[in-house]
């Protein structure tokens, strides 16, 4: 079994705190990282090319800096290792994306799998895994926990739902978004970090993937970001005072004005 | 490309400390851009000299652009249930509708569908498109994404709005592609430039630290997942006179290629914490799996959900569904309650645009209480069991 990993280095925003003077990001430290959904989609895809045999691709849009995730994806057990970078790519919406991650997956080759992280945590917007599966023509599922079983091109899987979940049966290839409730992602070994210094990795620029320049980055997009700003920042903060009897007491009036 | 004109750059820095990517830096007073430029554009808005830009092509409009009129909501509807954030939406839908002077129309896909329709009209549509089809009995991204495509080809609204639910955002983006227009991500905010009809589309970006407006300037429809919670729907109007059209789809449009075996409901200490009112919080500060039983009870006598931090669905003493933040879910109820929860960026997120924040806390300078409306800086296991005595007893008396 062939699977295609989509994965993105972002921001990390685990450590960050909001400045309650400024209401903005304390940047001091932020690292870039692979985006945490990404990993589990990585384990889920090492997973199934343990169990069923295969190979593991991970594939980045994104900086030349990208190649630090596809190096900590091959030590996590990638196989091939793809970065698909081009500063014409730049200023991409998830139209322009998926267009690229398309071209990209074509030029790879064929796939029975393509697993993505439900979501990126920078921009949050859930869209790249289900626009990407339009695009190449594949059913797609997102939000899986589980994967069950796959046997005869055909995949058992739980999809979450608002409301508790969906037990699926897919027909690949096909196109997955994974929860963190999925796996728990494993550490990378040391046979892999050997593995991961000496890997190399292959490049591919808009030119490399056959890309429209009209498609591609800013000048593709179908959407425009025309104002960008700091949300208001909340409104009076009370902190009660007095014994603990005193405090709730305070805090039960509060409650009943509010309902 | 970030143009950066050096005769008007001042050096001030401004730019590198807006920038989220590092992608700017001022070297030897002059701001320089490096690979990692996203060109989001937050600069170029936080330069106060004027001496950033980003040039765009001037794209050529979509050929029928004009002929694209009228709001279009997705009913969401599951398991015999009109999802509450679709009368939202019609309720933000009928407000964007009335601004353009136009339609509002409601899209509403399922089996056995029964009045269900009367009801989207009541709550501010003029025209509910109905397929009611076993086909549609389970959710298959699939058979939605290819009726409500077609749906929307054949009506061609100027917006189509959904919920940023499960369902939407799963289904939605794969009609936007397929329509090939913009779909702008989870919404808190709409609103019509009349001059131009466009729909300003704002949502929170980088984890709900900036919010970004966004348009859709080439292409019809504009789409977008609206966050549940946010808007405000219309009282019920049993009198509100709409068309209730019956759709016919094709039948290999109703065809799927992903099979649903079985669908299973958890509702166990109310799961879906995303459509509660009240929401008593647990993090790394109730020690173990048994402090939870505190937070059910004070949630129970509040008749609330129970959520939870990363830090406590991480240690497993409560499964992910319960989970708030950035890679949880994202609440908006009237009362949101935090104990023993320190306040990291990433639960921050998920909950800050609730009405009223309560935080308790032992720790005095613990960023929850950056957020919160209410403070109590105490010991949980003392102040939560007394909280929920009084909570019970004024409701007895």
């Amino acid at each position: 079994m062939n699977i295609i990993v989509c994965v993105k280095q972002v921001p990390d925003a685990k450590d960050v705190r909001l400045d309650p003077k400024t209401n903005t990001l304390s940047r001091e430290g932020v690292e870039s990282i692979m985006n945490p959904y990404d990993r589990h989609a990585l384990e889920a895809a090492v997973q199934l090319k343990e169990n069923y045999g295969g190979t593991v691709t991970v594939v980045s849009m994104g900086p030349p800096q990208a190649e630090e995730v596809l190096r900590e994806a091959v030590s996590c057990g990638a196989d091939e290792a793809v970065l698909v970078s081009d500063r014409a790519f730049a200023g991409a919406d998830t139209w322009a994306t998926t267009y690229t991650l398309m071209k990209a997956i074509k030029k790879i080759g064929t796939f029975d799998l393509i697993i993505c992280g439900k979501q990126a945590i920078d921009g949050d917007t859930a869209q790249v895994g289900p626009g990407l599966a339009h695009r190449l023509n594949i059913p797609f599922v997102t939000c899986i926990r589980n994967i069950t079983n796959c046997e005869d091109s055909l995949l058992k899987a739980e999809r979450l739902m608002d409301d508790g979940y969906d037990v699926l049966e897919i027909q690949l290839p096909a196109l997955l978004t994974v929860v963190k409730d999925i796996n728990e992602p494993r550490v990378p070994s040391l046979k892999g970090k050997m593995k991961a210094k000496k890997i190399s990795i292959t490049s591919m620029s808009a030119e490399d993937i056959g890309a429209n320049p009209e498609q591609i980055g800013l000048n593709g997009s179908t959407t425009q970001v025309v104002r960008v700003f700091s949300p208001e920042p909340r409104g009076e903060k009370t902190m009660l005072t007095g014994s603990v009897a005193e405090q709730v007491e305070q805090l039960i009036e509060k409650l009943e004005a509010i309902q | 490309m970030l143009q950066i004109n050096i005769d008007a750059c001042i050096g001030c820095g401004l730019c590198e400390e807006e920038c989220t990517y590092e992608a700017i830096s001022v070297v030897d007073g002059i701001a320089e851009v490096n690979d990692k430029c996203t060109l989001c554009g937050s600069c170029v808005d936080v330069c106060e000299v004027e001496a950033l830009h980003i040039e765009r092509e001037e794209k050529q409009v979509q050929s029928d652009f004009g002929d694209w009129s009228g709001v279009c909501v997705f009913a969401e509807h599951r398991n015999g249930r009109i999802a509450p954030v679709t009368f939202e939406l019609l309720g933000i839908g009928r407000q964007l509708a009335d601004d353009l002077e136009v339609k509002l129309s409601a899209v509403l896909l399922g089996s056995d569908l029964s009045d269900k329709a009367s009801k989207l009209i009541a709550f501010g549509a003029d025209t509910v498109y109905q397929v009611d089809d076993t086909a549609l009995e389970d959710f298959t991204d699939d058979a939605y994404g290819n009726v409500f495509e077609d749906i929307v080809r054949e009506h061609k609204p100027e917006i189509v709005l959904a919920g940023a639910t499960a369902i939407g955002r799963s289904f939605i983006p794969q009609v936007a592609t397929a329509l090939e227009t913009g779909l702008t991500a989870d919404c808190t905010e709409l609103a019509i430039r009349k001059e131009d009809r466009t729909l300003l589309q704002t949502r929170p970006a980088f984890g709900g630290n900036v919010m970004a407006t966004i348009e859709c300037p080439y292409s019809r429809p504009q789409m977008a997942t609206v966050r549940p919670m946010v808007m405000k729907s219309l009282p019920e109007d049993q009198g509100r006179k709409g068309e209730i059209i019956s759709y016919t789809p094709k039948p290999e449009r109703l065809q799927s290629r992903v099979k649903v075996l079985n669908s299973v409901k958890e509702d166990r200490d109310q799961i879906n914490i995303t459509e509660a009112e009240i929401i008593v919080s647990g993090g790394r500060g109730l020690d173990d799996e048994k402090g939870f039983a505190l937070i059910r009870e004070l949630a129970d006598a509040l008749g609330g959900a129970v959520g939870a931090s990363r830090a406590a669905v991480d240690s497993e003493w409560i499964p992910y569904p319960h989970q708030v933040g950035q890679t949880g879910k994202t609440v908006c109820p009237k009362l949101y309650i935090a104990c023993g929860i320190s306040g990291a960026i990433q639960h921050i997120v998920g909950m800050q645009s609730s009405d009223m924040i309560v935080a308790i806390n032992k720790d005095p300078d613990a960023p929850i209480f950056d957020v919160a409306t209410c403070g109590i800086v105490g010991d949980l296991f003392e102040v939560v069991p007394m909280l929920t005595e009084k909570i019970k007893e004024r409701k007895t008396s």
